[in-house]
């Protein structure tokens, strides 16, 4: 039984440090789900904190300057918007463009601009409709092809 | 047609119920021409699904838009190869494709054993139709790729489909998800012989030893995969890396640790007896594990940029996955007896020992991976708020972890079972170690700082050190005794003992990925907004942009910007980065320009243009060190997963392989 022990001894060792070290990395990068209306009402609560928060890119609000990419994203049914800076290093996703549906992830400034470190992107309807909007796909495409 | 193809995705529905019962009945009571009747059900079902998936195959290619999953996923422009990959380029399809590749590899297990394992066969084969029953399920009445536009009622015919999503037409995607796929479904069959083994209360091992080259075979499948995938996100997504801890990313790879680790702990069982429950425990989680991957890619419960999006599709996925939790744990609760262990744990310093240690580390990585990626819903159950957790924690938990590992695989191999003396151990590791400690002092000097980084890089010599020794050790022995040279006496050690050596081989691949992995601590990147003709330069790298062309195909338009590069005042070479627009989508798409080269890679996005002004061109640059060598050990990983699988020239005599489970006295069942 003194094998097993010692074996119970380096094993709670191993799954300690792995503990320790899944704390500190859950703390370090934990990222709050908000929508836009959610992080407006936060107010202050919101500063400081990771949140990652979806809208849809406003048309015609992509802007770059130099480094920084400025854009809205909008809440539609609702009528919220937010504005949001993006200064990260990894070029931006190619779905990325007016009202495609924006992930951004970041941290809320004082005066209401809301920074992000990084951005990601779903094209409208890129896969599947949602469910419960009927027959998939049907709907979307028909419009699209009469249109054109 | 369409109809045709529903109705024979219903009908084998309906077969592989029967499929199920008339197993189970038959064997329970010892009816022959009941369980030959589920087999030939498990052969029409291949027949039906093939025909199923043929007329899909042909709508995707003739471009019938009358189907909403054709019209979804094709548009007549594109090209045929990918009309062809549009069947797993969609939820429906996939799934049916998912399903086709069940039947086939049940078709393909009953035939070769029809006349093996009597007792058990019944229950594979009710154990493989009860998974193919539950993906019928969705074909059939849940994601039925058959279905039609409502034409006629109001709704205009359509002319063009909206094409496949660019990011999926490129040719490592278009073979991507099927390896992916027969890796998932591959542990199926595994899966199916242990918990039929378990159902009979079969002593031994005969499960493992049936479906042992079946498990190197999907698991290589399913490292296929995984690194095309990788190798994908690297050249296609533009974002300047191959891992990105994304949830559809971590469901491949779930399976796969798991996996690994019943790779190295079935070892335990069949030259030992021991850690049974272990294994069995382990084939399920991985079987589980593997539908919980489909379940996370298809269902969109966790929110990832390349998931297929939300669907109605999860809770079946959760109800089959608690039904086949609750039927394992039952199985091997009640079946302990059976799976009792055969030897103890002798020394902490054993081959035993490293086993123990191995899967202890592979199952806490895939613990870690699992519950970060269901952080969201976790916190959002308990909490009532969604938080998620990034690349960090993957990162922090994931890399010790990994040297960890890494450490054991040069270790373990070459500890002695049972105990091993302090002499044999500094015989085995005394050099390595020393070219090791050497390797990081040589580093430090050289300015490197990084603790990670020169773990990683001693590790990797100290692995590569014991299993090149291994090989010169045994082949000389080998080149002395037959009056061989040496090349020739390592073939001779090889053949001999494939499986041993064909293993170290796969570390080796280990040790070449891991080097190419350690690299991304220097990796670097800028972002800049460039005229043509201006210059910007990236480490040792200056770039120039002679021009930027465009151009339209059918099936998209592009535009290229033509660089130039050069390193230490010399032209190296040119690299196109592209952007695409595809027509039928309207989505746009990156082809980056990679120079790729052992030492580094250098590689180029062209973003977008610059919306400040509109002739300048926005580059991402990035300079990855040692990439290529991932891409390299996996060659390495694959061909010694291949000489795995050869034969080996000596059998070897274990003390304790009887075969049982093979009772002749069933055989009259075969008429």
């Amino acid at each position: 039984m003194k094998t097993y022990g010692k074996f119970a001894i380096l094993v709670v060792a191993i799954v300690g440090t792995l503990i320790w070290l899944a704390a500190g990395g859950i703390s370090e990068s934990k990222t709050y789900y908000k929508t836009i209306e959610e992080v407006t009402r936060m107010g202050q609560d919101s500063y400081g904190k990771r949140i990652r928060v979806t809208g849809d890119v406003v048309p015609g609000s992509i802007r770059r300057e130099g480094k920084e990419v400025h854009f809205t994203i909008c809440e539609k049914d609702k009528g919220l918007r937010l504005n949001v800076v993006y200064k990260g290093t990894d070029p931006l996703p190619d779905t990325f463009r007016d009202d495609a549906q924006a992930m951004a992830d970041g941290k809320m400034d004082p005066s209401g601009t809301f920074h992000a470190s990084s951005i990601a992107a779903k094209c409208p309807s890129k896969y599947e409709a949602k469910p419960g909007s009927g027959k998939p796909a049907a709907k979307p495409l028909n419009q699209k092809a009469s249109i054109s | 047609m369409e109809n045709l193809g529903a109705l024979a995705v219903l009908l084998a529905f309906c077969l592989s119920i029967y499929a199920v019962f008339g197993s189970a009945v038959g064997a329970l009571k010892k009816k022959p021409f009941l369980i030959l009747s589920a087999e030939r059900a498990v052969y029409s079902i291949w027949i039906l699904l093939t025909l199923a998936s043929s007329l899909l195959v042909y709508a995707l290619l003739t471009g019938d838009m009358r189907l909403a999953y054709v019209a979804g996923r094709t548009n007549h422009a594109m090209p045929t190869i990918y009309k062809f990959t549009a069947w797993w380029g969609g939820q429906e399809g996939s799934l049916l494709f998912w399903s086709w590749i069940l039947s086939s590899y049940s078709a393909v297990v009953t035939w070769t054993n029809r006349r093996k394992f009597r007792q058990i066969m019944p229950w594979v084969i009710a154990v493989l139709m009860s998974t193919q029953c539950f993906f019928l399920i969705l074909n059939a009445f849940v994601e039925s790729p058959f279905q039609v536009l409502a034409v006629g009622k109001g709704v205009v015919a359509v002319q063009d489909g909206r094409g496949l999503s660019p990011l999926l037409q490129y040719w490592a995607m278009a073979i991507h998800p099927p390896m992916l796929y027969l890796g998932y479904v591959g542990f199926v069959v595994p899966f199916a012989f242990a918990m039929a083994s378990l159902i009979t209360r079969q002593p031994g091992d005969a499960w493992i030893h049936t479906t042992r080259r079946w498990t190197i075979i999907t698991w290589l499948f399913q490292s296929c995969g995984i690194i095309l995938g990788a190798g994908w996100a690297y050249a296609v997504l533009g974002w300047g890396g191959y891992w990105g801890w994304d949830p559809v990313e971590n469901a491949s790879l779930l399976p796969w640790i798991t996996a690994t680790a019943f790779l190295h702990s079935v070892m335990m069982q069949e030259k030992k007896g021991m850690m049974k429950v272990w294994n069995m425990a382990l084939i399920s989680a991985t079987f589980l594990l593997c539908i919980f991957g489909t379940f996370l890619t298809r269902s969109g419960i966790v929110s990832s940029v390349h998931a297929f999006g939300v669907s109605a599709i999860g809770k079946y996925f959760v109800a089959f996955i608690a039904i086949g939790l609750g039927a394992c744990v039952y199985l091997i609760l009640s079946r302990l007896d059976y799976l009792k262990s055969e030897a103890h744990l002798e020394s902490i310093v054993s081959r035993e020992s490293s086993f123990l240690f191995n899967n202890l580390i592979l199952l806490a990585s895939c613990f870690a991976v699992l519950w970060g990626t269901l952080f969201p819903v976790i916190t959002e159950a308990i909490m009532g708020e969604k938080v998620s957790v990034g690349a960090p924690f993957f990162n922090r938990v994931n890399i010790p972890i990994g040297l960890f590992l890494l450490f054991l695989t040069g270790v373990g191999p070459l500890i002695a079972w049972r105990r091993s003396s302090l002499e044999s151990l500094k015989r085995a590791f005394l050099w390595p170690t020393v070219a090791a400690v050497l390797l990081v002092a040589v580093l430090i000097v050289a300015g490197i700082r990084h603790f990670y980084a020169l773990m990683s890089f001693g590790l990797c010599l100290f692995v590569a050190a014991t299993i090149v020794s291994e090989f010169f050790k045994g082949s000389r022995a080998i080149a002395a005794r037959n009056n061989m040279n040496l090349v020739r006496a390592m073939v001779e050690l090889t053949h001999r003992n494939t499986r041993r050596y064909g293993g170290y081989i796969v570390h080796m691949g280990i040790v070449l990925m891991f080097v190419g992995f350690t690299g991304a601590a220097f990796n670097k990147d800028d972002t800049v907004e460039v005229g043509m003709g201006e210059t910007f330069r990236l480490g040792k790298y200056e770039m120039k942009v002679r021009e930027i062309q465009d151009g339209d195909t059918p099936n998209y338009m592009w535009q290229r910007a033509i660089v130039d590069v050069r390193k230490g005042g010399e032209q190296v070479g040119t690299l196109r980065p592209e952007r695409r627009i595809y027509k039928a989508s309207q989505e746009p798409n990156s082809i980056v320009g990679i120079r790729r080269r052992l030492n580094e890679d250098l590689y180029l996005n062209f973003a977008s243009m610059s919306q400040s002004s509109s002739d300048k061109a926005v580059i991402q640059a990035f300079v990855f060190p040692l990439v290529s060598w991932i891409w390299i050990g996996f060659g390495v990983l694959f061909a010694g997963s291949i000489i795995c699988l050869i034969p080996p020239k000596v059998r070897l005599q274990y003390a304790r392989t009887e075969v049982v489970g093979v009772v002749q006295k069933h055989a009259k069942v075969e008429k």
